[in-house]
C-alpha cells in the first residue's frame, strides 16, 4: 500500500455512526434507563467560601419517596483530582465549601423532584468566611487561605522558565514592545449537560455509564476515590454530546451515583441541570498577559519574555498544565531565538478553571499575535508578510527545547492571504474605504485581520507518570469477513469512533461498514488517555495501523501458501486478498480469515502506541511536547458601526495544516467548529461573577453564536504528510479555534482604529475607544498594570532554538517494519 | 393526582397516565420511551427539545401535553419513513453535519417545517429558521450545507 493509492483515508465519507445521530437512536448517558432506577441530585453550597459545622439530613431522609442520603462522612476520606499534583477535591465536602456549588450531600429518591425536595431538606450548618473573587483579592488577602497547599497563599503554581538571555537579546533589538492583554473567561457549554448512571451490583462490582471524555482516568480515581478494587470496577463512556474539555475530569455527581447506588441497592442516575453545568465549569482560564518582545527592522523577534496570571477559580483540577500551557506553545509558531516565561495560577472562590479547547493557548496566543500586529504596524511592515517570514524552520527544536517536524504555516498564510484578497482590502480598508456592494451605510467601516496559530496533535507525556502505551487498540477477524475493533477512545463528536473503521479499513482493504467499534469500555477495551490534547487520531490511529498491519501480515502468509505466491505480491482491496497480476484468484477477504484463523489460531492482535520520547531535559520539559503540531492562518473581514460599535464578521478564510486529511468532510467539521467557538469567545462570551454567583448561568443570559452570528467560513486544508502521524495526520480540533480571536482584534483595529487588548471585545469596549480616539487621545481599551508578584528564580536551561531534532527518537511499542 | 391523556405522536396514538405539570418533553422521553428528543436547558433557551406540533416547531420542555390532545406531535424517530430515511436525515449523515448530534434532533425538525413551509429556501432564510437551535460542535456550515442539499433533493424529486 503506498500513500498515493489509498481508497479510504482522503474520501469524504459519512461518519459510521451519523446515521444513529439523525434518527435519534444514540444513546446518550440520560436516555439510559434501568429497571428499578433511582434518581439522584446533589445538595450544593450557597456559600462561595464557608466552614461546615454541622449538617443534619433527618428530615430529607424521612420524606416519603426518598432511597438514601449521603454526605462526605459515607465517602472515604480522600482528596483526589485529575493531577497527581493537585490531589484537593472531595465529591461531598466536609469541613469547608470554596465555591458557590460545591457538592455537600447527595439524595437518591424515587424521581428527581423528590430528590430535589429531599436536598431542601437538608439542613447544613455553616461559618461563612470571606470569599476571594478575583486574582487581586487572592493576593492581597494571604491570611485568608483557599487551599494549605500550592506555591504560596493562594498560589497554585508558580513557574518561571528562561531559554537563553533574553534581556541581552532585547537590549540589542531595533524595536521592543511591551503590551499588557487580559482574556476573560468562558465556558465549554457542550449542548448535553453532563449526566452518569451507576449500578453497584449485587456481586459487588460497580457499573458507571458516563458522558465523560476520559473513562480511563474516571475508572483510575474511582478506585482510588471509592476504596475499591480496580478490578471491579467498570466504566463506560457513553456517546458524548460535546465535551470540549468540559467533561475531563472525575466529577462528584459521577462518585454520588455510584455510592447512592450501593446504599440504595439500585441503579442511580444523576443529571445535571444546565446551572449546575455553568457551576461545574473546568473551562477558559481568565489570564492577564505581559509580553516583551523585540524585533529587527526587518520583523524578526530577537526574544521574547511573556509573564501570565491565571484566575484559576477553586481547585486545581489541570491547572498546572494549564498555567505552562499559557507559556509553552508560542513558540513552535516563529523563530523565537530566546525566551522567557512566568506564570502563576492563582486560587480564588470561583467554580474551577480547566482545559477548554486550546487549553491555556489562546490566551498567549492572543497577546503574541496582536503585539505582531502592533510592532508590524511601528516597522511599517505588512503583518502577513512579517509573519510569513518569521514562520519558525521544520524539523528543528524552539528555544524551549520542543522538537517540531512539517510546517505548513507559510502555505497557510499563503492561502488565506490570496482567498481573502488580502493585499487588495488591507490598504483600501486601512484608508477607511468601503469596499464591495452590501450597502453598508457611510458610517460602517470595513476592517480585514490576520493571525496564526500552532498546536499540539497530542500531549506527549500522560497525566500520571507512566511507561505504558497512550493508547491500546485489540482488532479481531471473524470468518463472516467482519472486523471487531475494541479501544478506549471516547467520541465526542468529532468522529474517533469512525477513525477506529477507517484506518483498519484501509490496511485490510474493507469497507468501513466492515468493521465493528467498541469504545470506550475499560472492562473491554485497551486504554486510551481521553479525548483530549488533540491526540486521538493520532494515537489510536496508530495503534489501529499498528494491529491491522499485524492482522493483514497474519492473513498474508496464509493466502500466499494457498495461492502458492510470495507473500509480498499480496494485495488487500475490494474485499478480497490477491495478486494485483493475477486478481481473478484473489480470495475474497472472509475466506482469507478463514485460511488465516486455520493457520493461526484466533486472528486477535493488539496494537499500542505511545509518543515519542522526546521532553526537554528540565524540570517542566514533559509541558509541551508533541509527536507532531498542527499549524493554521486566519483572516477576518468584518464591518464595525462607528456608531453603535456593533460589529458585523462578514467572512473568516482559515488554512489549516492537517498533515493528511484522513476525511476532509470531518476535518472541515473539526475547524468550522472551532472557528465557530473562537468567534464567540472573542465577541461575546464570559463567565463572571457578582457577589459569589455567576452572572449568566444560563442559556439566555450567557450568550453564544447562533447561526446568525455566524459567519461563512472558508476552510482550506494544507497536507504536509507528517512523518508522526497516522498517513501523516496532525490534528484539527483545537489548534484552528486559536488565529481567530487575535485575527478579529486586529480586524477591528484595522477598521476603526482601536485597539481592544482584552477579551471578549464587546461593542461597549469598542465604543469607549472609538470615544477616546475623537478626543484625540491613545485609542487603546485593555488592562493597564500587572499584579505586584513575584515569581520563582528563573530555571535557566540554553536555549535549543534552531538545534535539528534528535536523529533517534525512542518511540516505544513501534514495530520495525511498520 | 395523575391524570389521562390520549397523545399522537408520530401518527400512533398512546394513552399516559401523568402528572399535570410534566412537560411534553418529560412526557416523550420518560413515559412514552422515545429519547431522540433531547434537551439542553428545559427552559426554552437552546431549541434542543423541538418537536413539532401540526407540522409547527415547538419547543417540548415548555409545552404542556394536557394542552396537546389530538394535535399531531413529530419526533425525531417518526422522521424515517417505510425503512427510509428522511431527505434531511441522509443530508445530515452525509454532509457530517452532525458531530455529537446532540443537537440534531432539534434541528432536523426545526428544517423539517422550514421545508413544508418553503421548499427550496435561501441560505439566509435557512439561518434564520435555525437561529433558534444552538449548536455548540459544527459552526453550522455543515447543517446549512445539508439543509441545502436535501432541499434541492426533495425538489428533484418534487418535479
Ligand atoms: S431544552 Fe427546551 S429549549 Fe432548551
Ligand atoms: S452537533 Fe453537537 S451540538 Fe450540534
Amino acid at each position: 500500500m503506498t500513500k498515493d493509492r489509498f481508497t479510504i483515508v482522503g474520501r469524504p465519507l459519512p461518519k459510521i455512526d451519523a446515521w444513529g445521530k439523525v434518527t435519534g437512536d444514540t444513546k446518550y448517558a440520560d436516555d439510559l434507563v434501568l429497571p428499578r432506577m433511582a434518581y439522584g441530585k446533589l445538595l450544593r453550597s450557597a456559600h462561595a467560601h464557608a466552614r461546615i459545622t454541622a449538617i443534619d439530613t433527618t428530615r430529607a431522609r424521612a420524606l416519603a419517596g426518598v432511597y438514601g442520603v449521603i454526605t462526605g462522612a459515607d465517602l472515604p476520606r480522600v482528596k483526589f483530582g485529575i493531577l497527581p499534583v493537585s490531589q484537593d477535591e472531595e465529591a461531598l465536602c466536609v469541613d469547608k465549601v470554596r465555591m458557590v456549588g460545591d457538592a455537600i450531600a447527595a439524595v437518591a429518591a424515587v424521581d428527581e423532584e423528590t430528590a430535589e425536595r429531599a436536598c431542601e431538606l437538608i439542613d447544613v450548618t455553616y461559618e461563612p468566611l470571606p470569599s476571594l473573587m478575583s486574582m487581586e483579592d487572592a493576593l492581597a488577602h494571604p491570611e485568608v487561605r483557599i487551599h494549605e497547599y500550592g506555591d504560596g497563599p493562594n498560589v497554585h503554581k508558580n513557574v518561571s522558565l528562561q531559554f537563553g538571555d533574553v534581556d541581552a537579546a532585547l537590549a540589542a533589538s531595533h524595536l521592543v514592545r511591551e503590551d499588557v492583554f487580559y482574556f476573560e473567561g468562558n465556558t465549554h457549554l457542550p449542548m448535553e449537560q453532563h449526566a452518569a448512571v451507576a449500578q453497584w451490583a449485587a456481586d459487588g462490582r460497580l457499573t458507571l455509564w458516563s458522558s465523560t471524555q476520559t473513562p480511563h482516568y474516571v475508572h483510575r480515581l474511582l478506585t482510588k476515590i471509592l476504596d475499591v478494587p480496580g478490578a471491579h470496577v467498570r466504566v463506560i463512556a457513553t456517546p458524548v454530546g460535546g465535551g470540549f474539555g468540559g467533561k475531563l475530569d472525575p466529577f462528584a455527581h459521577e462518585i454520588a451515583a455510584c455510592q447512592l447506588s450501593k446504599l440504595t441497592g439500585r441503579p442511580v442516575k444523576i443529571a445535571l441541570t444546565r446551572e449546575e453545568v455553568f457551576y461545574v465549569h473546568r473551562g477558559r482560564h481568565p489570564v492577564l498577559m505581559w509580553i516583551k518582545t523585540g524585533f529587527t527592522n526587518d520583523g524578526d523577534i530577537t526574544g521574547c519574555h511573556l509573564k501570565t496570571w491565571l484566575d484559576g477559580g477553586a481547585y486545581g483540577s489541570y491547572g498546572v498544565a494549564s498555567t505552562f500551557y499559557t507559556g509553552v506553545i508560542n513558540p513552535v509558531t516563529y523563530k523565537i531565538p530566546v525566551y522567557k516565561f512566568e506564570g502563576a495560577r492563582v486560587f480564588t472562590n470561583k467554580p474551577p478553571c480547566g482545559p477548554k479547547r486550546g487549553h491555556g493557548t489562546p490566551q498567549p496566543r492572543f497577546a503574541l499575535e496582536c503585539q505582531l500586529d502592533k510592532a508590524a504596524e511601528q516597522l511599517g511592515l505588512d503583518p502577513a508578510d512579517m509573519r510569513r517570514r518569521i514562520v519558525a524552520d521544520p524539523f528543528t527544536k524552539t528555544a524551549n527545547h520542543l522538537t517540531v517536524t512539517t510546517i505548513g504555516l507559510g502555505e497557510c498564510i499563503d492561502k488565506v492571504v490570496e482567498a481573502s484578497q488580502w493585499r487588495a482590502k488591507r490598504p483600501a480598508f486601512a484608508k477607511g474605504v468601503v469596499v464591495g456592494d452590501r450597502g453598508l451605510g457611510e458610517r460602517r467601516r470595513k476592517g480585514i485581520g490576520i493571525a496564526c496559530s500552532a498546536y499540539m496533535t497530542g500531549a506527549g507525556t500522560a497525566i500520571y507518570w507512566n511507561n505504558m502505551p497512550h493508547s491500546g487498540v485489540v482488532l479481531r477477524a471473524d470468518r463472516s469477513g467482519g472486523v471487531a475493533i475494541l479501544c478506549g477512545a471516547t467520541d465526542i463528536g468529532q468522529g474517533s469512533d469512525s477513525i477506529l473503521a477507517y484506518l483498519p479499513a484501509e490496511v485490510l482493504g474493507i469497507e468501513p461498514k466492515d468493521v465493528h467499534v467498541h469504545p470506550a469500555d475499560t472492562s473491554l477495551t485497551p486504554v486510551d488517555l481521553g479525548s483530549y490534547s488533540s491526540r486521538v487520531t493520532l494515537m489510536c490511529g496508530m495503534a489501529a495501523i499498528q494491529a491491522a498491519t499485524r492482522l493483514r501480515r497474519a492473513i498474508a502468509e496464509a493466502v500466499a501458501k494457498k495461492l502458492e505466491i510470495s507473500v509480498d505480491r499480496l494485495a488487500f482491496r475490494d474485499r478480497k486478498v490477491g495478486d494485483p497480476d493475477d486478481w481473478e484468484k484473489a480470495v475474497p477477504f472472509a475466506q482469507a480469515v478463514e485460511l488465516g484463523e486455520a493457520m493461526h489460531g484466533v486472528l486477535a492482535f493488539p496494537g499500542a502506541y505511545a509518543p515519542p520520547k522526546r521532553a526537554g531535559k528540565y524540570k517542566g520539559g514533559g509541558v509541551g511536547p508533541s509527536p507532531c503540531y498542527s499549524y493554521s492562518a486566519c483572516v477576518v473581514e468584518l464591518t464595525v458601526d462607528e456608531e453603535t460599535a456593533e460589529i458585523h464578521l462578514d467572512d473568516v478564510w482559515i488554512a489549516h495544516d492537517i498533515g493528511r486529511a484522513l476525511n476532509p468532510l470531518l476535518v472541515e467539521g473539526q475547524v468550522e467548529g472551532s472557528i465557530y467557538m473562537g468567534i464567540g469567545e472573542a465577541l461575546m462570551e464570559a463567565q463572571v461573577f457578582r457577589h459569589d454567583l455567576h452572572k449568566a448561568p444560563s442559556l439566555l443570559d450567557y450568550k453564544s453564536p447562533t447561526t446568525l452570528e455566524t459567519p461563512p467560513i472558508h476552510t482550506i486544508l494544507v497536507e504536509t504528510d507528517d512523518p508522526e502521524g497516522p498517513f501523516g495526520a496532525k490534528e484539527a480540533g483545537q489548534g484552528p479555534l486559536l488565529p481567530v480571536i487575535p485575527a478579529i482584534a486586529n480586524a477591528i483595529y484595522n477598521a476603526v482604529g482601536v485597539r481592544v487588548d482584552e477579551i471578549p471585545i464587546t461593542p461597549d469596549k469598542v465604543l469607549k475607544g472609538l470615544d477616546l480616539k475623537r478626543q484625540g487621545k491613545s485609542a487603546r481599551i485593555g488592562p493597564e498594570r500587572i499584579p505586584l508578584f513575584k515569581f520563582k528564580e528563573p530555571l535557566v536551561v540554553e536555549s535549543a532554538f534552531g538545534q535539528p531534532l534528535d536523529a533517534i527518537a525512542v518511540r516505544p511499542f513501534a514495530d520495525a517494519q511498520s | 393526582m395523575k391524570i389521562r391523556l390520549e397523545l399522537t405522536v408520530n401518527e400512533e396514538t398512546r394513552e399516559v397516565l401523568v402528572a399535570p405539570h410534566k412537560t411534553l418533553l418529560e412526557v416523550l422521553r420518560e413515559d412514552l420511551g422515545l429519547t431522540g428528543t433531547k434537551h439542553g436547558c428545559e427552559l426554552g433557551e437552546c431549541g434542543t427539545c423541538t418537536v413539532l406540533v401540526d407540522g409547527a416547531p415547538v419547543l417540548s420542555c415548555l409545552a404542556l401535553p394536557a394542552e396537546l390532545q389530538g394535535r399531531a406531535i413529530a419526533t425525531v424517530e417518526g422522521m424515517a419513513g417505510g425503512g427510509q430515511l428522511h431527505p434531511l436525515q441522509q443530508a445530515f449523515a452525509e454532509l457530517g453535519a452532525a458531530q455529537c448530534g446532540y443537537c440534531t434532533p432539534g434541528v432536523l425538525l426545526t428544517a423539517q417545517s422550514l421545508l413544508s413551509e418553503r421548499p427550496t429556501p435561501t441560505r439566509e432564510e435557512i439561518r434564520e429558521a435555525l437561529a433558534g437551535n444552538l449548536c455548540r460542535c459544527t459552526g453550522y456550515t455543515k447543517i446549512l450545507d445539508a439543509v441545502e442539499l436535501a432541499s434541492l433533493r426533495m425538489a428533484e424529486v418534487a418535479r
